[in-house]
């Protein structure tokens, strides 16, 4: 297979949401054939170049999703499957994209807040960011203001999201930027804050610098701080 | 086997009475027809009854002659063992045919029952006293006579509502050019000229049934194929309750058996008036009545597709009208659509309707307790369900448009269960990856269910604000399925027909 015909293939595996070979497409008739899981292991073992792979066969495509998503062909499941494809294709290439001028558009620390076990939220910003590009730190739930100030110190990130789906917990979101604040961290990251309870004037008076409904809006709003 | 037609619903039946109960109101009506038995006021019908081992006797009441029956539960049992198990119901659109087979609980709905006004409802903006520059949109409804041109409307609507399985004409035509004469071809041909489902109605008058069936020859393309794809069938309620045989109706069921077309035998008590208000006496009388019926039917023409027509209903007990909208509804109904499984005969019954005068919460809450509790019941053939208010005096389009979404929400909710061991494997799978991901999240996996078309979508009126839009949102609706085009007879079709029928009004000449 030339490296032509494998980008094609992943390009439009990723469109079909087909992350693995025993994956449905959002088409009849793929499932049992190779998936981007697959076809991207063996771009790898071809030595296909990794900058025109992830443009040609993961960036254009889900800019197509993106299309479908917003004409109503595509439900949101459709849209997630598309964007697990580009994290599982990013996790394969990562060892492989030293030296070739590919980045990342930046790292962003994401969490449910202390004392909040909720993160089906959480989970589709993650897929969903990673589908866009960015380096996703997932520190998962319940975590503690100095997990969370630590990481943001250890990486260096300059996007944090936080989660909380109770308004018992949704006030560690301010616990988590006056830590950061205390730190002198609060001037290096943009923090995000999403979830049920909260809004766009709780994220004032919190002091964070956005409130994001969903996973779409935090992708625009990350594109407005760029 | 009908190979092809509609889907309906496949539903495991909700059973209200245990086996020894349906047994003891089975012997109930037997005992019921053996004494007091029932009263014929038609010779002809006493006579059927007397030649196979009924005993009958002449008696005249207030000048009328009248004959008291008493049938042997023999002859009963006799009739019923002639009597089919499965019914077919034809269409213009063979895919909308219909397939009753007593022995399977697929649920269909449809259309009833010649409502005399026809609600047409506008949107009008108002302003608010208290707080002006504040709009709000209110329903304005208007009351019309219903006419031949409003049931086309109604058929060119029912046509193209995906949850109506079956139309029977839910208006009352009452144009100044429509007489006794005349009723008949119209309602019939106003109907089949506008809908490509099944088509049922009442007869007005004995006199031009042969031209109806002409009618339906020409649309199904001659005598035999209307007997294979009856695209037409009838109803007739040869009682009045209690125990009556009526004579006019009873001369309409002969002619009718003697089509050899489908004919619903319905009956419809009223608890607590014409019959026991209680739950056994209920359905043992209206049992009775259609164990009656049928039988005579049988005895007419042995093996007639007759469908078991059960409208049990109760009365209002501050002005004994029908009420409807009632969990006795429900049990009599249930109850009804039983007896009719143990006789293996199809089951006609009816949901959706109340005392509501105007779509809103009233006619919702009304008619999703008989929708949602009557489909559970696998009767096969449930009428009534779209567009009645006032019980079944009015007959509502945005009502229709309405219960349409509601009816869908039910076919969905009373689907049988489809778990097997293989979807179970399925289910264990598809955790065990998951849990091996990073997210943990089973949106990607709910694609195949998504595309598949089994998942229900959210309610289609739904507001996404803290207003309830549902009139607004149903009106908009109904403005884009009436701009379809009508899926009318074909122009030979419908000159042959003019040319054949005497009496169709000219303004109903309307071809594809």
């Amino acid at each position: 297979m030339e490296p032509v015909e494998v980008i094609g293939k992943i390009a439009v595996n990723v469109i079909q949401g087909r992350v693995e070979a025993g994956d449905e497409g959002f088409d009849e008739g793929y499932e049992g054939q190779p998936a981007v899981t697959e076809l991207v292991e063996d771009a790898v073992s071809m030595k296909v170049d990794p900058a025109k792979l992830i443009l040609d066969g993961l960036t254009l495509p889900m800019e197509e999703v993106g299309q479908k998503f917003e004409s109503g062909k595509y439900l949101i499941p459709d849209m997630l499957a598309s964007a697990e494809c580009v994290g599982a294709a990013m996790d394969i290439l990562a060892p492989h994209l030293s030296g070739t001028g590919v980045e990342s558009k930046g790292k962003f620390v994401l969490a449910t807040v202390a004392g909040d076990l909720h993160d089906i939220g959480k989970n589709i910003v993650a897929i969903m960011l990673k589908g866009a590009g960015y380096e996703v730190i997932d520190l998962g739930t319940d975590v503690s203001a100095d997990r969370i100030a630590d990481t943001v110190s250890e990486t260096g990130a300059p996007y944090l999201g936080l989660s909380a789906l109770l308004t018992t917990t949704m006030r560690n979101m301010e616990d988590v930027i006056k830590k950061l604040g205390e730190r002198n961290l609060r001037e290096q990251v943009k923090i995000m804050v999403g979830g049920a309870p909260t809004s766009a004037q709780f994220a004032e008076r919190i002091g964070a610098d956005a409130y994001c409904k969903d996973a779409f809006q935090a992708i625009n709003t990350l594109k407005s701080f760029a | 086997m009908l190979n092809n037609g509609r889907e309906g619903v496949l539903v495991k039946p909700y059973e209200r009475l245990n086996p020894n109960q349906v047994r003891i109101l089975h012997q109930a009506s037997l005992e019921i027809l053996r004494e007091p038995g029932i009263w014929c006021y038609n010779e002809r019908a006493a006579g059927v009854f007397r030649e196979h081992g009924a005993t009958t006797r002449e008696v005249m009441e207030k000048g009328t002659p009248c004959w008291r029956i008493s049938i042997p539960a023999g002859l009963v049992e006799e009739a019923l063992r002639m009597t089919p198990s499965r019914v077919t119901l034809g269409a213009r659109d063979p895919g909308n045919r219909l397939l009753l087979d007593s022995e399977i609980p697929r649920v269909y709905f449809g259309t009833g029952s010649e409502a005399n006004i026809w609600l047409e409802t506008s949107l009008e903006e108002f302003e608010s006293r208290e707080n002006p520059g504040t709009l709000a949109k209110l329903p304005r409804h208007t009351e019309l006579r219903g006419t031949t041109e409003l049931l086309e409307r109604a058929a060119r609507l029912c046509d193209q509502l995906e949850n109506v399985d079956f139309f029977i004409r839910p208006l009352n035509i009452q144009d100044d050019d429509v007489d006794e004469n005349n009723h008949d071809v119209n309602k019939f041909f106003a109907s089949l000229n506008n809908i490509t489902k099944h088509v049922q109605a009442g007869l007005t008058t004995r006199e031009r049934l042969g031209d109806v069936i002409r009618l339906a020859e020409i649309i199904a393309g001659g005598p035999e194929e209307l007997r294979q794809n009856p695209v037409i069938s009838f109803i007739a309620c040869l009682f009045k309750s209690p125990l009556q045989i009526v004579d006019d109706t009873a001369a309409k069921v002969f002619d009718i058996v003697e089509s050899g077309l489908p004919l619903v035998l319905s009956s419809s008590p009223q608890g607590g008036s014409s019959a026991p208000i209680e739950e056994a006496g209920m359905v043992a009388q209206i049992n009775a009545e259609l164990l009656a019926s049928i039988t005579l039917t049988q005895f007419i023409r042995e093996g007639a597709p007759v469908i078991y027509g059960s409208v049990p209903v109760r009365a209002r007990l501050d002005n004994l009208h029908d009420l409807y909208g009632c969990p006795e509804f429900n049990h009599y109904g249930v109850d009804c659509v039983q007896m009719a499984r143990f006789y293996r005969i199809p089951c006609y019954s009816s949901s959706g309707v109340g005392d509501a005068k105007v779509p809103g919460m009233q006619s919702m809450f009304e008619k999703m307790l008989t929708h949602a509790y009557m489909a559970l019941s696998g009767a096969q053939y449930i009428h009534y369900s779209f567009g009645l208010l006032d019980r079944t005096n009015i007959f509502s389009p945005l009502q229709a448009v309405i219960d349409n979404e509601q009816v869908g929400m039910v076919k969905q909710s009373a689907r049988a269960c489809s778990v097997d061991e293989t979807a179970a494997s399925d289910g264990v799978r598809t955790v065990g990856k998951v849990m091996d991901s990073p997210s943990r999240l089973f949106a990607r996996h709910a694609r195949k269910a998504m595309h598949s078309g089994t998942l229900s979508s959210p309610y289609r009126f739904e507001t996404a604000d803290a207003s309830d839009r549902v009139i607004e949102r149903a009106l908009e609706y109904m403005d884009t399925l009436e701009a379809r085009p009508a899926r009318h007879l074909d122009p030979e079709t419908i000159a042959r027909i003019f040319r054949e029928i005497t009496g169709l009004l000219p303004k109903l000449k309307k071809a594809a």
